[in-house]
């Protein structure tokens, strides 16, 4: 057992990171807000990267990696706050044509969602629908959407008018459920990144900011605040890596239960770091103008998709009931 | 990233699992909570059939006579103990863990010969002299004087939280001996022979009703200056060496034992009725019980991701505070929800009626202390602060 991240897994991490701090720093992704969110030839970037096509076979122009190197090319993405649709392009990377090179960008809901929110609606091309029958496709041009303002800048939305078409299969109920737990454990590990940057911020800010004569970080009650986002973010890390490891190999332990943990500690931390991060700007972190909002608002648009902590807290206490 | 196992470890896993199963049904009966002979005894006698058995010593180099396994060895070792029963290392614990690895590291070559093989075959029990009522978290302003008389130290003082003491046989102690050099420079560390006269023992009462921790009183009692291990006032190293054996296993067996406390939970949760049903089918309850379960997960995840990075670059440490402050802090909501399934069950520490729940009150008091002791949450966030983040000292 060796539970580390391999050479070729840190190459790609640092890879995708040189990649966002060059074609995504936070400059460009807050400029995105006025792009509906996502720029498309810089959606193709990150296809040519290969972030959508990373599990595909070569044939279909893929890395042939797994889901625990998509989780690490995921972390660096949630990062630094790359928006749009990452996870469901993922998912359906191979099924649905040109999600790989990032060509199609494609959005999912669930048909039951009484919110009938959707994300991106000006810049997706395809939504997926999922419900108990599984996951089927809807040209999201023939969709009618009325905007909304959204709570995330960089997570512009709108809600569905009229009847939701039924759309096209696209894969049934057995396979959607696993779809369904993939997009919990990429969504886990944008989380993951976003409550390490989050901490990263934090922390830098701390250092520099002075009160009272001295950097407000020698002070124990940020020290503290500061310590339980780095722990937090920390515990989360774990448990989203064991979740791409148990899916590329099942055979390590339930993939239900490491997908429920991954997504809910994932969450929880994203969640408190966002707000951590605030308070540890003060007043300026009350601001449009710095950054720590994103972080916030992020956290709250993803922490309902694929499975919310509570639907996933409720599939554990399922599962230990089966076998208690 | 690998999680499973190899061949190899599989294997040893399997040995022990067999060794366990024939020599745990033959273990005498668990003495009560405070019979200390009883427990010393037990206890030690464990420690020598792990020894005849080549598990003593898991951790330590095979040249002082330990087993010397690989960290995930330990691991496995660690997890199949505590999943089957077997006894704690009790009253072994400061020698095996604590005084030996620091006398493995920094003593003479004639006291490891004195030392070491005794504590492996559980002849040999140490206690610890660190703590006083006046230096906890700030161990290093401790003040037991040590004065040098000759070939002799000349003790007085007061040190508490001392584990084990009426049974230990051996005291690893830290002395004040240069009380002018600032307080990390004037501190000795000396192996201390408990019959030595001049001692007296008082046990502290905890707020569980236990009394495994005692204060130890000083009265001018004399140690051989060749007791002492390190240089004069080179103590504080030598103490802190032990902070740099840590390497991710140190909550294995809290962490098998949590998990199965919350399982424990589940089933306490079907007996217990409520107005209709039983707290289990409490949706909100469930709720509760899966978030604890998942962080227990991402807790196990988190241990095989330190070990195997301390297998990889031998770097331990910070680390460690992580796992303290979340586990810690993890294991009192898991009893603080026990006690809430309980109701007014929790009224009594011993089962009410037909339910196991004396268990659950006995573990909140008993999960109280693992926020405190071995360094506060408030140190160790203090540790994350400073040497991860890099945040300046107060």
């Amino acid at each position: 057992m060796d539970f580390e991240l391999s050479e070729d897994q840190v190459a790609l991490a640092d890879g995708v990171r040189s990649f966002c701090d060059g074609r995504f720093p936070i400059a460009v992704v807050r400029g995105l807000a006025e792009h509906a969110g996502v720029d498309r030839a810089r959606w193709r970037e990150l296809g040519d990267l290969g972030v959508f096509s990373l599990r595909l076979p070569e044939a279909e122009g893929g890395a042939e990696l797994g889901w625990a190197d998509a989780v690490v090319a995921y972390e660096e993405l949630g990062r630094a706050l790359v928006p749009g649709p990452l996870v469901w392009t993922q998912v359906v990377a191979g099924l649905v044509p040109g999600a790989a090179t990032g060509e199609t960008i494609v959005g999912g809901i669930d048909r039951h969602d009484p919110s009938r929110i959707v994300e991106y609606p000006d810049r997706i091309d395809v939504l997926a629908i999922v419900d108990d029958e599984g996951i089927w496709t809807v040209d999201a041009g023939a969709l009618e959407v009325e905007p909304l303002q959204s709570l995330d800048p960089l997570t512009p939305v709108g809600r569905l008018v009229g009847e939701l078409p039924q759309g096209a299969l696209l894969v049934g109920a057995a396979t959607g459920a696993g779809l369904r737990r993939q997009g919990a454990v990429l969504t886990a590990a944008l989380l993951l990144g976003m409550a390490e940057a989050s901490t990263d911020v934090a922390v830098a800010y701390a250092k520099e900011r002075e009160q009272f004569g001295r950097p407000i970080g020698s002070f124990q009650a940020l020290k503290h605040i500061l310590a339980d986002m780095f722990t937090r973010a920390e515990v989360a890390r774990g448990a989203v890596y064991a979740a791409g490891v148990t899916l590329d190999d099942p055979a390590v332990g339930s993939v239900e239960r490491a997908a429920a943990a991954a997504k809910l500690t994932a969450a929880e931390a994203a969640l408190a770091n966002g707000k951590s991060c605030v308070q540890v700007h003060g007043g300026m972190g009350y601001t449009w103008e710095i950054d720590a909002h994103l972080f916030l608002k992020r956290a709250y648009a993803l922490e309902p998709a694929f499975g919310t902590r509570d639907d996933w807290a409720d599939t554990i206490a399922d599962l230990l009931d089966a076998t208690v | 990233m690998d999680l499973r196992y190899s061949e190899s470890e599989e294997r040893f896993r399997k040995e022990l699992r067999e060794w366990l199963a024939a020599a745990l049904p033959t273990l005498p009966a668990k003495p009560a909570g405070d019979d200390w002979d009883g427990r010393r005894a037990y206890d030690t006698d464990w420690q020598r059939r792990l020894f005849d058995a080549g598990y003593a010593g898991i951790s330590w180099p095979v040249e002082y006579g330990g087993r010397g396994a690989t960290l995930v060895e330990q691991l496995i070792y660690l997890e199949e103990t505590t999943r089957a029963g077997a006894p704690y290392v009790g009253v072994n614990f400061v020698g095996t863990l604590h005084a030996g690895p620091t006398i493995m590291t920094e003593a003479s070559p004639e006291q490891k010969a004195e030392h070491l093989p005794q504590i492996l075959r559980g002849e040999e029990v140490w206690c610890q002299g660190f703590s006083e009522p006046n230096a906890g978290s700030d161990l290093a302003s401790l003040n037991c004087r040590g004065i040098r008389d000759g070939d002799e130290y000349v003790i007085t003082g007061q040190k508490i939280w001392t584990t084990f003491a009426q049974v230990a046989d051996w005291c690893e102690l830290l002395i004040r001996t240069d009380p002018d050099s600032p307080k990390h420079k004037g501190i000795t560390w000396v192996m201390f022979p408990m019959d030595t006269p001049g001692i007296e023992i008082r046990p502290i009462n905890t707020i569980a009703g236990t009394s495994e921790f005692s204060e130890v009183f000083f009265d001018e009692a004399r140690v051989p200056v060749a007791n002492r291990v390190g240089l004069e006032n080179d103590g504080w190293r030598v103490a802190m060496v032990t902070f740099g054996f840590e390497r991710g296993t140190a909550f294995v067996s809290d962490l098998v034992e949590t998990d199965r406390l919350i399982s424990e939970l589940v089933r306490l949760a079907r007996l217990v009725t409520r107005r209709s049903g039983t707290a289990w089918d409490d949706v909100a309850l469930r709720r509760e019980v899966g978030h604890l379960q998942a962080e227990m997960d991402a807790l196990w995840a988190m241990t095989k991701r330190n070990l195997s990075q301390a297998a990889r670059n031998g770097v331990p440490g910070p680390a460690g505070s992580v796992m303290k402050v979340a586990y810690s802090e993890l294991f009192q909501r898991v009893t603080d929800l026990a006690m809430r399934v309980l109701e007014r069950g929790g009224l009594s520490v011993e089962d009410v009626g037909a339910w196991p729940s004396g268990i659950f009150v006995e573990e909140r008091l008993r999960s109280t202390s693992f926020t405190i002791a071995a360094g506060t949450s408030q140190i160790q966030r203090n540790i994350i602060a400073e040497r991860i983040l890099g945040l300046p000292r107060e």
